[in-house]
């Protein structure tokens, strides 16, 4: 299966992404759609409580199935042992595989599809997970990808499943369907509106998680949040998609209510905020990761208001990714400490943002990008 | 849970009780004050119930297995269950059945799947249970020289090969 660049992070980073590319959609508020499932081998332990040598045939088990799926010609094909520190956290940064697979011992492996849409980790909690991750928000198309990818796979492999628990996993919480979907959104005006903490109890109460970019335990900065699905038995795949859709869909027109309530209560003051923003990104010479992803998110929320053109959406997104530390470092050839890393940052958003055309105010609508 | 009155975590005497309606069910975790603290359950803001289910789930006061009782496929134990919420194998959730079934309820929306069944999976297993009876039939009817029996079986097995591989001559 290996071509000679599947294995070649540097092959990977210069290809058209799902997230990255221009092509593809972006849209005002939800940044992007994900939906993993996790999948056991019947008759194998679960990666955490695998031997080393059961671990290894686990993925030699599922790369010989994974290659023979379509969706997946010429994908790359990493193990995490062959990786360095920074290509793990270029990986992570790119939300391709979680910071458990970065972390895990020998046998843990990642095979990614040609335009990233596709990544299916190999022996993380469980032998597979298998992930879809499309840009903008659209559970129903990502659903329909993942579930026709995992109906090829189940071709080649046996999954473990029971008639009254579906898929087995390794831990319960994940039992049933064994479905996490989620959406990446930014919430700029419900985190100034001080709103958040309101709608993470609703949202809680819905049978959703609010988490920060990252997963579990990470921070909300950019003001940019998962929403997610908590539970996965009793629950089909389409009525969970459904709920959460629902879900999204609301937390999309109270982030709008914000927007109109801001600009109406005080547009300058909101205007102000992203002029700075702008001013700051095209003449700073340190920028932390965390400054920097407060300022693209406020320079993504001009473009929801009109102060930018439309097209400049896909410039903020995929800087929102490269101005992460793995990538910085990749991008200079080698690891750097933190000041060093400010300075890059700075460096790189200046250049960036030297052409970037200036906040233009007009009577804006706030809810017209959406 | 037996009673009510003891703590989810700890099983000291429990003074604070919340309930939540998730899904349209109401699941209830009763607290000592001790715990209820550690928790930030009086703050409201960072407090999620949801993830407290979940860990108070995991030490279930109902029907434990039996001290000593091992996983007969891979050797998993529910002291190890118990230290770090994962199961050994898929066959640990028949080894452990009484363990894992009563947390299902304050974990989940249901405890039956009504999900995704992986369809050609299940045909293969059984097709391969099937072949796998067969094959002692047909051995059960040669040693005690049923010949027209065996015939009969080994037919059947070439069937049920067929199915597995339609295409094979």
């Amino acid at each position: 299966m290996p071509r000679e660049d599947s294995s070649s992070l540097a092959a990977l980073l210069s290809a058209p992404s799902e997230l990255t590319d221009p092509g593809s959609s972006k849209t005002a508020i939800v940044l992007m759609t994900r939906i993993r499932l996790a999948r056991n081998v019947v008759g194998h332990s679960f990666p955490g409580w695998a031997k080393s040598a059961q671990r290894e045939q686990i993925l030699t088990t599922c790369r010989d199935a994974v290659a023979r799926l379509p969706q997946m010609k010429r994908c790359f094909n990493f193990a995490v042992s062959d990786l360095g520190e920074l290509e793990r956290q270029i990986l992570v940064e790119r939300h391709l595989i979680s910071r458990e697979l970065s972390g895990s011992k020998g046998g843990a492996g990642v095979l990614i599809s040609r335009d990233q849409a596709f990544s299916l980790m190999v022996n993380e909690e469980d032998h597979l997970r298998i992930q879809v991750l499309r840009a903008g928000l659209n559970l129903k198309r990502a659903w329909t990808a993942i579930n026709d990818l995992d109906s090829a796979l189940e071709e080649h492999l046996d999954f473990a499943f029971s008639p009254t628990l579906g898929y087995l996993t390794a831990c319960p919480t994940n039992l049933g369907t064994a479905m996490r979907a989620s959406a990446m959104m930014q919430l700029p005006a419900l985190v100034i509106s001080n709103q958040m903490e309101k709608v993470v109890r609703a949202v809680n109460q819905l049978g959703m998680v609010v988490r920060g970019l990252f997963g579990e335990g990470s921070d909300a900065s950019g003001s940019i949040f998962q929403i997610s699905n908590q539970t996965t038995l009793g629950e089909a795949e389409e009525v969970i998609l459904k709920r959460l859709g629902s879900v999204l869909q609301s937390i999309v027109e109270h982030e709008l209510n914000a927007r109109a309530k801001l600009l109406e209560a005080d547009a300058g003051k909101l205007h102000d905020k992203i002029g700075r923003a702008y001013g700051i990104l095209q003449n700073s010479h340190l920028l932390t990761s965390g400054e920097a992803m407060n300022l693209l998110s406020l320079l993504r929320l001009g473009i929801d208001l009109g102060l930018f053109p439309d097209d400049q959406r896909s410039l903020i997104d995929r800087l929102l990714i490269e101005a992460q530390p793995g990538h910085l470092q990749h991008a200079h050839r080698g690891e750097c400490d933190a000041a060093l890393r400010d300075a890059l940052r700075a460096t790189r958003l200046r250049a960036e943002f030297a052409s970037f055309p200036r906040p233009e105010v007009r009577p804006a609508n706030p809810g017209a990008a959406a | 849970m037996a009673n009510p009155l003891k703590c989810d975590l700890c099983s000291k005497p429990a003074t604070v009780h919340l309930t939540q309606i998730v899904n349209n069910k109401v699941h209830t975790v009763d607290l000592c004050e001790a715990c209820a603290e550690a928790k930030g359950v009086t703050d409201p803001g960072g407090f999620s119930l949801a993830d407290l289910l979940l860990k108070a789930s995991l030490t279930p006061d109902a029907a434990p297995p039996a001290p000593g009782t091992r996983c007969p496929r891979c050797g998993y134990t529910p002291v190890e269950f118990k230290k770090h919420g994962r199961l050994g194998c898929p066959a640990c959730y028949e080894a452990f059945v009484t363990l894992v079934e009563p947390m299902l309820d304050n974990m989940h929306s249901g405890v039956t799947h009504t999900g995704k069944v992986p369809a050609r999976s299940l045909e293969r297993k059984s097709l391969y249970d099937r072949l796998t009876k067969l094959e002692l039939d047909l051995t059960e009817a040669i040693k005690s020289e049923r010949y027209e029996d065996a015939a009969r079986t080994r037919d059947e097995i070439n069937q049920v090969k067929q199915a597995f591989h339609p295409d094979a001559p």
